[in-house]
């Protein structure tokens, strides 16, 4: 289904983040005239088109999302960049992950890099990817009291998901480890080494 | 180059934004009332698009170092020479008091302000951090070099509009009871203190949801109003995060967007509905 989102906005339902990551991945790689945003969700691709012709441009997003739903279903491969995140897994969180989990740190540290992760979304802030994919024994609640301030490159959890801090901000994850990689860069292009889709490995360094 | 006296409540370098990054967690940002810097730029020969001063309730004192030509749109200052440019000589003082109506007005100067662009824009956004810093006493403002010729020498200010919001229903209007849509046109709204570049945050009728639970978090427009627990909306500014998890009843016509932008704390603002497509 595809909503209305104002005059210039369609909102996609794929139902599913590896739908919405096929979607957005189709869309950039052959943009539909117009289109200046396209922001995938967990459950949506929401697509912003200023002046394009909307009837043609729900029509395309249609046979687009078809299409992929297609090759979702058969199984084909998407092609998603990995990255490698190399983390000094010494967070002050540490302890309370391992003790909430009932695990030791060391396990913690072997969890948090023993899987794959993927990029689900970004929001919060300029470069703040929601890794997905995390080890269920790694689920924590948030902080009750989030942190004023929150270091660059701090590694972190909360819920299903993992984070990097793409920058020094207020914060209420739960710190486990710390990483020198530029995850965002104002002066780079792109900025964010992370897109919806992303696959991410963790490293201990 | 401009010296920054004092700010006034509020003030901030806009232009037209950062579309395209939506994606990575960066909102648009740019002048909350486009048509008002579009139309400052070209009263003083600027590209639309180049960077001015968004004044929030006036009260600037501007320095100029060296002569420049000025032009002011939006929310009009008295006697401030609104919708035409002026020449200000160097070492000219530009006092500027508070707006007659509306909640924004818009400095250009001829060659734009030339702060240091981020991802491709000089505006501030108060959300995200990005760009230069909300103006201070004190702030050195350069501008850039001039380019095209001034062409207009007055033009036709809008006057205040009435303060009516033209509303699309959706994307998520089924998440509430059936009468919230007409609940949302029945009586007006109040503009609270707490309304920003963000949003402008409404105090009236409460907007009953029909579903329990969370929305997953999915992108936002611009003129979105967005229905947090409190059933009370909220109409996204320039500034609003580029998505969100709370349900979406309608997004407000782009050419109502300026009328938004110029709501003050206090004033009533009143939705219509049109269905379409």
């Amino acid at each position: 289904m595809i909503r209305p989102a104002g005059e210039h906005g369609l909102l996609v339902e794929t139902g599913s983040l590896e739908l919405s990551h096929r979607l957005d991945a189709a869309l950039r790689a052959d943009r539909p005239e117009g289109v200046v945003e396209i922001v995938p969700g967990p459950e949506t691709v929401l697509v912003v088109a200023p002046g394009a012709d909307r009837g043609r441009l729900r029509a395309r997003l249609e046979e687009v999302a078809r299409r992929e739903r297609g090759r979702a279903a058969a199984g084909a491969g998407a092609e998603q960049p990995l990255v490698t995140i190399p983390v000094v897994y010494d967070g002050a969180d540490l302890g309370s992950v391992a003790a909430l989990a009932g695990i030791s740190a060391g396990e913690v540290v072997s969890r948090h890099t023993g899987r794959e992760l993927v990029v689900g979304w970004l929001g919060f802030a300029p470069g703040f990817a929601y890794l997905t994919g995390l080890d269920p024994v790694l689920v924590t609640p948030r902080l009750d009291t989030p942190r004023t301030s929150v270091p660059a490159g701090s590694v972190a959890v909360a819920g299903p998901y993992s984070a990097v801090y793409p920058a020094a901000s207020p914060g209420g994850w739960r710190l486990i480890g710390r990483t020198t990689l530029r995850v965002w860069d104002v002066a780079g292009d792109p900025p964010s080494l992370f897109r919806p889709g992303t696959r991410v490995r963790f490293e201990a360094a | 180059m401009i010296e920054v006296l004092a700010p006034g409540p509020y003030a901030t370098v806009q232009d037209l934004g950062r579309p395209g990054h939506a994606h990575l967690g960066v909102p648009r940002s740019g002048a909350a009332d486009v048509p008002s810097l579009r139309l400052a730029n070209r009263l003083v020969g600027n590209a639309e698009g180049l960077a001015g001063i968004e004044l929030t309730f006036g009260g600037a004192r501007l320095l100029f170092l060296r002569g420049a030509w000025v032009a002011l749109a939006g929310a009009p200052l008295p006697g401030a020479g609104m919708g035409a440019p002026f020449w200000v000589p160097a070492g000219g003082e530009l006092r500027l008091g508070a707006p007659e109506w509306g909640l924004r007005t818009y400095v250009a100067v001829r060659g734009g302000i030339a702060v240091e662009p981020v991802l491709g824009s000089r505006s501030t956004d108060s959300l995200s951090g990005l760009g230069p810093e909300p103006l201070r006493a004190g702030a050195l403002l350069p501008v850039g070099p001039a380019a095209g010729e001034i062409t207009a020498d007055l033009a036709p200010l809008p006057g205040p509009r009435p303060a009516v919001l033209r509303v699309l229903p959706g994307p998520r209007d089924d998440w509430f009871v059936p009468e919230a849509l007409a609940e949302l046109c029945a009586r007006p709204y109040t503009v609270t203190q707490d309304s920003n570049r963000v949003g402008v945050r409404l105090h009236g009728p409460v907007l009953e949801r029909a579903k329990d639970g969370e929305l997953p978090s999915e992108g936002m427009v611009t003129g979105a109003v967005q229905v947090p627990p409190s059933g009370q909306p909220i109409v996204f500014l320039a500034d609003h995060p580029p998505t969100g998890g709370y349900p979406v009843i309608g997004v407000v016509r782009g050419a109502d967007l300026p009328v938004a932008a110029q709501l003050r704390p206090g004033d009533e603002v009143r939705f219509t509905v049109r269905r379409g497509r």
